[in-house]
């Protein structure tokens, strides 16, 4: 039955990260913007003991997929899991897009582990998410040089070393975010996607779980970036870098790896596109706020070649939004369900990446000499918004996904 | 809760108009437009399909039927789909009748609601637009001015669906001539009624086979009990909401129907030795279409269910359709623009669904979930 009654336990956590995106993020929106590569302690701090408060709630274990047979229940599991993750994600994205990334949090890196890794795994890498005295961090390490997009071009290797089972990784990674503050800053986990054998392409790519402080992983450069400047983003340099056999994320064997390690964006897609949503609805709700403090207003209902030019775009600018939040939602709604969503998820994050920019864009624009002053938050917004269609892959390469199951023509066909 | 799957009622309603739309309207679309007329035989075959008069309560001779404006939306996709012209012609009995279902007296349900239960399609219809530019629903120019407990009527309609042959409407007028949704009253309207016109066949740009008039009221009296809802009168701002929400629904089902067939024809076109397809060019742009169609989609899913709540649905319905009438004239027009040459003769249909596509920007109460 369609019905589009937000769960009470989505809104609960929606108001509360509401309330806590406006009481302890918007104050160091500005702070944290014009003061890049330093920590936010306070707001770390803060969002540490709230997350081992428990506070975290489901977004501790991470989001949910589909369970193979035989499987476990998984005891953190709630229903509506990543439609609540996708609400929490908004409302702090809402509050900062940047502090939000930079909170210790599993991030992408967990999030990779929880969806693919076994119990025993989830175990050993995501307790600390939980326990540790001191802040912890995830990162996902997948980009290189010469690999952004066409993954399946990785040059990272990760060889066995029979003698002692323990993998060995070489190669340089770039634009990982929170890179430096799991690999180094914190005993955290970085998720590294390395090939067991360059010649075999997609085939031959592995992830493989690196805990922060392994020797052989070395920090080479940190960022300086358009937007989201409270997260930092990091080149990692592995060197002989040596992990457990077991460190390996799926089946070990060369023939299934790229599979499983792509599954994972489809359960992260629509988080980028949560947060997305969080900052263009910002964006949209300070422009409102400028434009009626100026008197204008807002005839919904009129005549649509009645409107005023400015009026027209943040009507337009709200049903962009909502069209991107049902879409996201639904790619959510999805995981929830136990339904294959690959293509839902590359919707909602190519849609959404792109409309976010659009809105953010037209905020500063309507709010004129106020959206480009940094007096507002409206311009870094803009610069923040971007990201998002960029990263867990570009707007074009989610198209690309999309136009290819549409169509039924596979990655040979359609380039 | 939350929920994008359509229960199994619905799923049978979709099906039902599924295939309706496949071996009904399709295969006689492109006859019905070039003729300028409906198939024959065509409105009685779909009015034995139920969709109206299932809404209408037992005791008057209907199935009595949950309504609800989430299952209009799922049917009215489907119908356009297969044809817009055929798919607003065969629901423009609803513009009467559910109106009267929604705000009619006890007296006006007894004598009107029997007339959309029968077994052929009742000539019931709505004339809501006016033939001037700007047109807005809450400033309407028809006047109902009331004079010793009658209503006289003055004022121009237009795109009247099946108006040439409608026994009965309900026009819509601005009481004493004021602005705003509360000031409109929905009277009943008799063909045979002094001082009322009815104008020859409109030729538009789209829509052909559907058979739309102007209508000119001069003096057309009426009495009280004509008035929609008596003393009470109607939530005509509500009327509003259910109809975009049923345009919206309709643009989705136009655009997708062009989409897949843009979709198709991609896949068989070879050019340099292989499908367009296989080019970005052509796949990305069918690909944000289907996207939008994707989006415009959960839009009109939840302008629709918002109503069934009994929410205030005015605010989504009307970026709803602000939002979709702009998709789909995109989506039809890349669809032409994927074909090319073959996309602007008449043999394929895809310029037919962009001249259908580009109405709903100017459409309003031309349907109704």
């Amino acid at each position: 039955m369609i019905s589009f009654e937000i769960p009470s336990g989505v809104e609960n956590v929606s108001q509360m990260f509401r309330n806590l995106a406006m009481e302890y993020m918007r104050k160091w929106a500005r702070w944290a913007d014009d003061h890049e590569h330093e920590r936010c302690t306070e707001w770390v701090d803060f969002m540490w003991v709230f997350a081992k408060n428990g506070m975290m709630g489901p977004m501790a274990s991470g989001m949910s997929r589909k369970k193979k047979e035989g499987e476990q229940k998984d005891k953190h599991r709630v229903k509506y899991q990543n439609l609540v993750m996708a609400a929490a994600v908004e409302q702090m994205s809402w509050g900062d897009a940047g502090l939000y990334l930079s909170m210790p949090f599993m991030g992408l890196g967990g999030a990779a582990i929880a969806a693919v890794g076994t119990d025993e795994q989830k175990q050993r890498f995501l307790t600390r998410f939980s326990t540790s005295e001191t802040p912890v961090w995830g990162a996902m390490a997948i980009t290189e040089p010469g690999a952004g997009s066409d993954s399946a071009a990785i040059r990272a290797t990760a060889e066995l070393d029979e003698a002692t089972n323990e993998w060995v990784i070489n190669g340089e990674k770039i634009f990982v975010t929170q890179g430096k503050s799991a690999a180094e800053d914190s005993n955290g986990v970085v998720v590294v996607w390395a090939t067991r054998d360059r010649s075999a392409g997609r085939a031959g790519m592995k992830s493989f779980v690196v805990e922060g402080g392994t020797p052989g992983m070395t920090v080479t450069k940190v960022e300086h970036k358009l937007g989201i400047r409270a997260s930092d983003t990091a080149s990692i340099v592995f060197e002989d870098c040596r992990i457990p056999f077991d460190h390996v994320l799926g089946d070990p064997e060369v023939k299934t790896g790229f599979k499983g390690a792509m599954a994972t964006f489809d359960a992260t897609r629509p988080m980028v596109a949560a947060s997305a949503i969080g900052i263009g609805q910002a964006s949209l709700e300070r422009a409102k706020e400028l434009y009626e403090e100026n008197g204008g207003e807002l005839r919904y209902g009129a005549n649509p070649n009645t409107l005023g030019a400015a009026e027209r775009d943040l009507m337009l600018m709200e049903a962009q939004i909502k069209v991107s939040r049902l879409l996201t939602w639904k790619a959510a709604w999805m995981a929830d369900a136990g339904v294959h969503n690959n293509l839902e998820a590359s919707v909602a994050k190519a849609k959404t990446g792109k409309a976010v920019t659009w809105v953010s864009n037209k905020a500063v624009e309507i709010a004129g000499p106020l959206g480009y002053s940094k007096n507002e938050l409206l311009e870094k917004w803009l610069r923040d918004a971007k990201i998002n269609d960029i990263f867990e892959g570009t707007g074009q390469i989610n198209t690309l996904v999309v136009a290819r199951q549409i169509f039924g023509l596979s990655s040979k066909e359609l380039r | 809760m939350f929920n994008l799957e359509p229960s199994e009622e619905q799923k049978m309603l979709q099906d039902m108009t599924r295939s309706f739309a496949s071996e009904q309207m399709r295969t006689v679309a492109h006859e019905c437009d070039e003729a300028c007329m409906l198939a024959s035989g065509f409105l009685d075959r779909a009015w034995a399909l139920g969709l109206v008069s299932a809404a209408v309560p037992a005791e008057y001779g209907g199935t009595g039927f949950e309504r609800s404006a989430v299952a209009g939306a799922l049917a009215a996709e489907e119908l356009s789909w297969g044809d817009l012209s055929l798919a607003l012609a065969m629901l423009s009995p609803a513009l009467f009748t559910i109106p009267v279902l929604k705000w009619g007296t006890p007296e006006q349900k007894k004598a009107l609601l029997p007339l959309a239960c029968g077994d052929s399609h009742p000539h019931l219809t709505a004339a809501v637009m006016e033939p001037f530019m700007l047109f807005d629903p809450a400033g309407m120019r028809t006047a109902a001015v009331r004079a010793n407990g009658s209503y006289v009527l003055n004022g121009r309609k237009c795109l009247v669906p099946l108006g040439g042959t409608a026994e009965k409407f309900i026009v819509y007028a601005a009481r004493d001539g004021q602005k705003g949704y509360e000031n409109v009253l929905g009277l009943v309207v008799d063909r045979a009624q002094p001082g009322l016109t009815i104008g020859g066949r409109e030729r538009n740009m789209g829509i052909s086979a559907l058979d739309t008039v102007e209508l000119e009221l001069e003096d057309v009296t009426v009495g009280g009990d004509a008035v929609l809802g008596g003393e009470e009168g109607m939530d005509f701002k509500a009327l509003v909401s259910a109809s975009r929400v049923a345009l919206c629904a309709l643009a989705v089902g136009t655009a997708r129907a062009a989409n897949e067939y843009a979709r198709q024809y991609a896949l068989e076109r070879n050019a340099f030795g292989e499908p367009i397809a296989h080019r970005q060019a052509i796949s990305f742009m069918l690909a944000e279409d289907y996207m939008e169609i994707e989006g415009s989609r959960l839009l009109t899913w939840e302008s629709a269910w918002r109503i069934d709540a009994g929410l205030d649905a005015f605010k989504e319905a009307y970026l709803a359709k602000l939002y979709i009438d702009q998709v789909v004239v995109k989506v039809t027009d890349d669809a032409v623009q994927t074909l090319g040459g073959h996309g602007y003769i008449r043999e394929h249909p895809v310029e037919r669904w962009l001249r259908n596509g580009r109405g709903f920007c100017c459409f309003e109460g031309l349907s109704i979930v």
